[in-house]
Parts: C-alpha cells; structure tokens; sequence
C-alpha cells in the first residue's frame, strides 16, 4: 500500500526576521524540498504615484526618497535626470560632479546592508555589524552636506539644495582611506570563508539567457555574466569620464550567476565606487549651484522616459506632463519589483534553508516593490 | 565527601543526594546565568559594541534580571497542544544535561560519582535531551517547531558517533573510562597531558602527538553539534525557524532550555578538558605542595579545572559569533564524509601506536 | 581525492582566519555613543523640529504652497489703514495680521521645502530632535500670538473697513453714474 503524502505549505509571513520588509512567501513544500514559491506584496502600498499627480514637481522630491529608503541619494537623481532631459535644462558642471559624488557614495551605503543583512541571513553575525558600523560615517557625511541621514531631499530640479559644506571633502578623504582595508576585512571575515561559500555556491543558479528575458538588472544580472550597466550603455551625468570597471561574475565558486556571484559583485562594486569618488573628487570644479535652477516648473505636453543605474538596478521614471505645474501621471519602474519576478524560478528545485539565501542574494526593498 | 556526611547523618541515602546533587547547583547554576551574560558581553566586544551595562555596575545583574522577568511570566500553553509531553520536555531536557556532570571530576577530592563507567555513563544520559527535544517540538503543535526538532534530533545523533570514536581512542591510550583516573594518569605538569602524547615515556609519546591534535578537534567539533552551537545551530535557526523548537515555550520553562544548553556547554568543555588537557591538574605543579599546605590543593585543583572549562566555552563562543550556519544536508555530510573516516583512522593509527 | 583534502584543509583555515578578525576585534575599543549621557553634536545643517518666528511673519502663504504634505495652516487678517502693525526684522512693513499659524510637527516629513521660499527667513529648521510627547494634540504646534479675543477684534475692524470701503466705492460709482448723464445733454444742444 502506498503513502498517500500532500505538500505543505509554509507561510513566512509578513512578520518574520529574514523577509527584507513586509514580504509574505507562501511556499509549497515536498518535505524540504520547494515545489513553488508564491510572494504576496503589497503590504507597503502607500499611493506614491497617485499622490505625486497632486504635487508640483518640485514637492514630488521628497517623496521620491520614500521609495528605496535605502538609497535615496539615487531615487532623486533618477528623477531630476529625467526631468531635466524633459526640460533641457543643462546643469552646471560641479552639480553633475557632486551629483556623482553623492550617487557612489549612496552606492556604497546601500550595498554594505545588503551583505551586512546577506551575512545575518545566512547566520554570521558579526559581519553585519561591521557593515553598519561603516555606514553610520557616510550617513554622517551626508548629514554634514545636508542635514538628513536618511531622506535627503537633496538633488533638486536643474541643481541642489545645499552647496558643499567646507568640511566635506578632508571628511570624505578621510573616510575613504578608513573604509578601503575593512573591505578587505569584510572578505576574509565572510566572502571567503568556506561555510559561507558551502552555502551560497551553487545555490539559485540564474542563467544570463532566464535574466534578460525576465527584464532583471543590478548587480543580479551582472553576477550572470552580463556586462551590462547604465552608467556605461545608457550616458547620464557625467560618469563617461571616469575610469572604472563594471565587475561580473566569474563562477569562481562555484556555477556562473549563483548566489555567490551575485554577493561578490556588490563587493567589487563597492571598491569600484570608490575609485570613482576619489576620481570626481580630484576633479570637481568650482562654480555656483544656484545657476540652472528655474523659477517655475511647467514642461510641454508630452512624455519621457529617463532611467539610471540604482544599487539594485535600472531605475526609471516615466513621466506624462499636461502642460500644468503637477505631472498628469508619473510610473516608476522599481528595479525591485522586476528582480522579484525571477524568485520564484530560482527557488525550484532547492531546500527550504536556501529560499533565505536566494532572497538575500536578490537584495529586495519593499519600499520601492510597493512604492 | 561521601563518607564524611555519611558520618554526620547516619542516613546513606541523604548523604548521597546531597554529597552528588549539592555541589553541582551551588556550582553550575550560578556559572549557567553567568554564562548568558558572558556570552552577551563577549559577543558586544567582538562586535564593536559594549553589552549590557545598565543593570548593576558594568550591568552584572543583568542576568539576576532576567531571570526574574522570566519567573513572572505567564505560562502559556497552546491550545491543541499535548499538555503532558509539553510539560515533561524542558524537565528531560534539564535533567539530561546536568545529571552528566555527576561523572566529571571538579578536584581530586570531589566527583559527583565514582563510577568506573564514567565516560560512557556521561555519553548515554546526554542522549535523553535527544528524548527532550523531540517531545517538544512535537507537543508544540507548530510546523516550525516540528522541524527544528527532527533536525536537532537527526543532528545529535549522528554527531554522537565522532565523539564515541574519539572516547574509544582515549580510552585506548589511557586504559580507563573513568574521567578520574584519565586526570589522575595526566600528572601535574603540562608536557604530560595526553594532547602532548599523554605520560609515557619514549618514541611513542611523540608519534602521538599529531594524532591527539586531530583527535581533539575531532570532539571539540562534535561537542559542538551536540550542544547546538553555530555552526551547527540549524534547530534554533533565528532567522529562519524563528527559534525552531522552543518557539512556543515562555517563562520558566523557556529559562529551563536556556539554562540547560549553557550547562551542556560546560559539561561538554569539561570532558574535552578532562581528556586532553589534563581535567583539574595544574600544568606547573602544586603552590600548595610547594609551600607546604596540603589542603590547598584540591581549592588548586577547582581553580584550574573551572579555568580550562571557562576557556573552551570561550572559545565556543568565539566560534559562535565568527562562523554562518551550516545547512542541514551540510551538517550530515561534514559528519558522516568527514568526521567519521578521520576519527576512524585516527583511531586504527593510534591503535597501532599504543602497541609498540 | 584531492578535492576532498582540500575542502578540509580550506574548511580549517578560513574559520582560522575568520577567528582572528572577531579575536582582534574584541580588544578594539567600542564605537557606541552612551546616549542618553553623551549626546552627538548635530551638524549645522541638520533638519530637525521647525520654528517660526512669528514676529518676521508677513502672512504671504508661501510656505503652505510649498508643502507636501500640508501641515502649515495659515489664516491672515487684513489690517485697517489706520493701524500700525510694525515691520519685520528686514524693514519689510507688515499688512496682515496672523491670526492662526499652526504647524503639525507629526505630518512634517522634514524635507525643509517650506525654508527656502519664505522671504523674511522666518521659519527655519532646528536641530532638536527630542520632542516626543503623551497626546498628539500637544503636536500641533500654534505659532500666532493673538489670542481669541484680540483676533475677534481684529476680524471686526477688517469687516468694518471692508464695507465703509464697500460703500464709499458704491456712493462713487452713484456718483460717476449720474454726473456723465448732465454733459450729455448739453452736448445735445
């Protein structure tokens, strides 16, 4: 007589310690092994593109900081992009340079959580200490430019709010020079260690062909072998004229576009910023700020589409203006939302202690899934 | 200590539970809160932070704290739960773990219970917490908690065969299976403890050594999953089972698991000092010899095994707050593809060196 | 084979390694502030609680337009000719009265849009960052100075001066319709 089994299933609900956010999986389990995974949003939905059709332009800032709470420096710079190519409006060139500045050091930010909260998933908890202890200077950093440490409201349309403040660049120097060894640290602490390979090798396997078609990008898609970044393929502010590499994944441990990969891409990606910020540094010119900045702010009847390069991926804004002083509908394309398409495909196959370590390596915010 | 109450009270049977019982909760009580706030305070350094330090001077009475917040709380109980293995589970448990140090020597004037079968007495009791844990996770009526017992259970089980095997290798070396005499053979100086090739004397003290090396990490790391200690703490996994199974006990009972998994750090610590590094012997002699004072050296004697126990749980510690987590199928392959055959040639190798 | 003695040889040496860093570690002096004993020094710039200096205050509403979330509420009085409401600290003379200037600090998203439109520099952010009280009510921060009955006073006086300016402008326009009417008949002559 045969047993007659029936799959569980496992709810991790909107509360649960490793769900980056208000995530609700439901997964379907064969004794430990995934049959499906179905995640539930929403629980974040806060009518961000609907409200937006209410402000002016300028008051929509500040809101788009909410989105990804954890990289807000990019959320506005996306935006103001995008409204500055709809308006032609050329920005001085030391706003460009601090723009660029702000945007890598966000980068940076954004990318020690994801592996300071990637190493309590997996359960090393230390490293995720570390991370943030790094973080809280560059949050200093940006409270000392512009007062806030989280939501900066600081890129505005045609320039910024506040010039830099004397102290910024010896404090910025400064802090590149602590944070280059504790990468190094971070590696050998974490990145490199066996158990954490054991774990992470070979584990959510995302060929480069299921990436394109799925629409993924971010450090995802490059950690699958596809060169492809923003700041190099798609030209915005003035990134043509640094020197830096676009790391990929290489499937040294382990297979190509693992979850390894992915992780160790935000790595060099984090020593790749810094060579950025020390180049605009060197070369940031002096001038007013003030200049490019219009008094009044009513684009043409029409519609644009402007993306950049998030920590997490392609950021875009599309935006549909009726000639009025608030935009008649503004859609953002949250890199996110897109990545969290593919989860489900990457957890076929594999035991209920890697759906942790796959959405780690996804390294979603459920701010900007929701918006 | 036996006969001396024995004298005093006349009555065998007070004598004994007292003369076995007592020392162990004046003892290890203390040092289980202790260790919570050990633990607490080690893992704040080693992560750039400074611990508890509110509660009493450098936060001291933190566990006291604790411990009386949890005696207030209210007792809850599942609804579909099975209320009478609910109930016995933290008691098994509990009982498990501190009935093994009755068999390990604290000074060469006390242990809890001459046996001759000391160590193979300590390995069978601390099979009962298997019993333990599995009736809690069942009783909890919770599918989390279901899983993070079997696992616990599959776990330490298959963790046990390492550790028999190193024990069959000591116990080859030294003739006994008595922790006491184990210590005794290991003299008071440190180049005669067996991790040093034990004391003998001639060629094969020193071919022993690289195989004492290999056979201590063998036990320390299977210890290790026996009490699960990360990397090996898969049954009480945060951030994925949401403490596996003792998510739904509270108060008292909660404490109980606590306290009991502290107390298994140091009985575990306990034995792998016991058998390599000389239990309760001093590595440079006795000051009370020295001097004169025969009555100090058991007090020495108690400093030096409570120092070595101490350490290694540091070092568990340690270990805790460096390492991720293993995964389940990751564990029994690191015990049954690794652990086993090297304890296994370890063993015929030092067999083979004991017979010259 | 080897494969398997390599796996073991890096399992022991990178938990070695991993084991130095948190030893190092322990011995590092800890980088957490004893809050609330030892407070951090907030920049210059930090965003923290508005105030308003209602004195500088000219009621020019351009801090409710630039808000977001419409936390500003702004009622304004016209003054009478007669009445001297004094000038700003810039020599700006003032013309409206502030009957109502309430902030609700709990719907401020702290985003200092409000600051730079204002152009007496009247509303500025602080850096006081602990003002958290038991009712909400005691949120809502009111700015004007005028109390209940000063402000019905001057509500009065603004009524009164708008309806003799109503009825001057309406005995001009009685004026200006009959006095045309007399030329035009001469003009017909």
């Amino acid at each position: 007589m045969a047993f007659k089994t029936e799959e569980m299933i496992l709810n991790m609900g909107p509360q649960h310690p490793s769900t980056h956010g208000v995530l609700r999986l439901e997964v379907e389990l064969d004794g430990e092994l995934i049959i499906s995974v179905k995640p539930h949003i929403g629980y974040l939905h806060r009518c961000f593109e609907k409200h937006c059709e209410a402000m002016t332009y300028p008051q929509v800032i500040p809101y788009t900081d909410r989105m990804d709470y954890l990289a807000s420096m990019y959320n506005n710079f996306g935006y103001v992009v995008t409204m500055e190519r709809f308006l032609n409006i050329q920005v001085p060139e030391r706003v460009e340079y601090i723009r660029v500045i702000m945007g890598e050091l966000q980068r940076i930010a954004s990318h020690l959580v994801a592996l300071g909260t990637y190493g309590v998933d997996i359960g090393a908890f230390t490293p995720f200490l570390y991370c943030f202890r790094d973080r809280e200077k560059i949050l200093s950093l940006f409270e000392m430019t512009c007062g806030a440490r989280l939501l900066y409201n600081y890129m505005w349309i045609g320039g910024l709010s506040h010039d830099l403040h004397p102290d910024f660049i010896p404090a910025c120097k400064e802090f590149l020079r602590y944070f280059k060894p504790n990468i190094t640290e971070l590696n050998n602490l974490l990145s490199f260690n066996k158990i954490f390979i054991e774990r992470t090798a070979n584990v959510g396997i995302l060929p480069a062909e299921t990436a394109i078609n799925y629409g993924v990008t971010g450090p995802n898609l490059r950690g699958s072998g596809v060169k492809y970044d923003l700041r190099r393929n798609d030209q915005y502010s003035v990134y043509d004229r640094f020197d830096f590499e676009i790391p990929v994944g290489t499937g040294a441990n382990g297979t190509l576009g693992d979850c390894w990969d992915r992780y160790y891409v935000r790595v060099r990606e984090m020593e790749e910023s810094i060579k950025i910020i020390e180049q605009a540094l060197e070369q940031l010119p002096e001038g007013d700020i003030n200049t490019a900045i219009p008094k009044r702010i009513k684009p043409p009847a029409g519609s644009i589409y402007g993306r950049v390069e998030n920590p997490k991926g392609e950021l875009g804004y599309f935006i549909m203006s009726d000639g009025s002083t608030s935009p008649y509908r503004l859609k953002v394309r949250g890199p996110s939302f897109v990545n969290m398409t593919v989860f489900s495909e990457l957890c076929k196959g594999h035991l209920v202690a890697d759906v942790i370590a796959i959405l780690g390596s996804i390294d979603i915010v459920l701010g900007e899934i929701d918006r | 200590m036996y006969n001396l109450l024995n004298n005093i009270l006349g009555n065998e049977y007070l004598a004994t539970i007292i003369a076995v019982a007592l020392p162990l909760f004046i003892f290890i009580l203390p040092y289980a809160l202790y260790a919570v706030y050990g633990e607490r305070k080690v893992s704040a350094f080693m992560q750039d932070r400074i611990g508890p330090n509110r509660a009493g001077y450098q936060g001291l009475l933190q566990s006291v704290a604790d411990i009386l917040k949890l005696i207030q709380k209210e007792d809850i109980i599942p609804n579909e739960a099975d209320k009478k293995l609910f109930n016995l589970a933290p008691v098994l448990v509990f009982a498990g773990s501190y009935a093994a140090f009755a068999a390990i020597p604290f000074s060469g004037a006390y242990i809890g219970a001459d046996i001759d079968l000391g160590l193979f007495y300590i390995l069978a009791i601390s099979s009962v917490v298997v019993a333990g844990i599995l009736m809690g996770g069942w009783a909890s009526n919770n599918k989390y908690s279901l899983l993070g017992a079997m696992r616990s259970a599959a776990q330490i089980i298959s963790y046990e065969i390492p550790t028999a095997l190193v024990v069959l290798t000591m116990v080859m070396v030294t003739g006994s299976l008595n922790l006491k005499t184990i210590s005794e053979l290991q003299t008071a100086y440190f180049w005669n403890w067996n991790i040093l090739g034990g004391a003998f004397s001639g060629i094969e003290k020193f071919l022993l050594i690289p195989f004492m090396i290999v056979a201590f990490v063998i036990i320390y790391i299977s210890t290790l999953a026996e009490v699960n200690r990360v990397p090996f703490d898969i049954p009480e996994a945060e951030s994925e089972l949401v403490s596996g199974f003792h998510t739904e006990y509270s108060g008292m009972k909660f404490a109980m698991f606590f306290l009991s998994e502290y107390a298994n750090m140091f009985a575990v610590s306990a034995i792998v000092a016991a058998l390599f590094f000389g239990g309760y012997q001093s590595p440079f002699g006795y000051l009370g010899n020295t001097i004169g004072i025969s009555w100090f050296v058991p007090v020495e004697q108690l400093f030096w095994f409570t120092i070595k126990g101490l350490f290694f749980v540091f070092v568990q510690m340690w270990l805790r707050w460096t390492l991720p987590r293993l995964r389940v199928d990751q564990l029994m392959t690191v015990c049954w593809k690794y652990m086993i055959p090297y304890a296994f040639a370890n063993l015929i190798i030092v067999g083979l060196i004991t017979l010259i | 084979m080897k494969q398997y003695f390599r796996n073991t040889w890096e399992a022991v040496w990178t938990v070695l390694i991993g084991m130095k860093i948190t030893f190092r570690h322990l011995f590092a002096p800890s980088v957490t502030i004893q809050y609330p004993e030892v407070k951090v020094d907030l920049p210059d710039r930090a965003r923290n609680r508005l105030y308003v200096n209602i004195e500088d205050c000219i009621g020019c509403d351009q801090c409710v337009r630039a808000c977001p979330v419409s936390c500003i509420t702004l009622e304004t009085v016209k003054g009478t000719p007669a009445e001297d409401l004094g000038k700003t600290s810039g020599g700006k003379k003032k013309a409206l009265w502030i009957t109502r200037f309430d902030i609700d600090i709990a719907k401020c998203c702290y985003c200092s849009l409000c600051v730079y439109p204002c152009p007496t520099e009247c509303i500025r952010m602080t850096d006081v960052y602990e003002f958290t009280e038991y009712e909400r009510e005691n949120l809502v921060y009111q700015f004007a100075t005028l109390t209940e009955k000063e402000s019905e006073i001057k509500k009065q006086n603004a009524a009164k001066a708008e309806a003799e300016k109503a009825a001057q402008k309406l005995v001009a326009a009685k004026a200006k319709a009959t006095a045309p009417a007399a030329p035009k008949t001469d003009s017909e002559n």
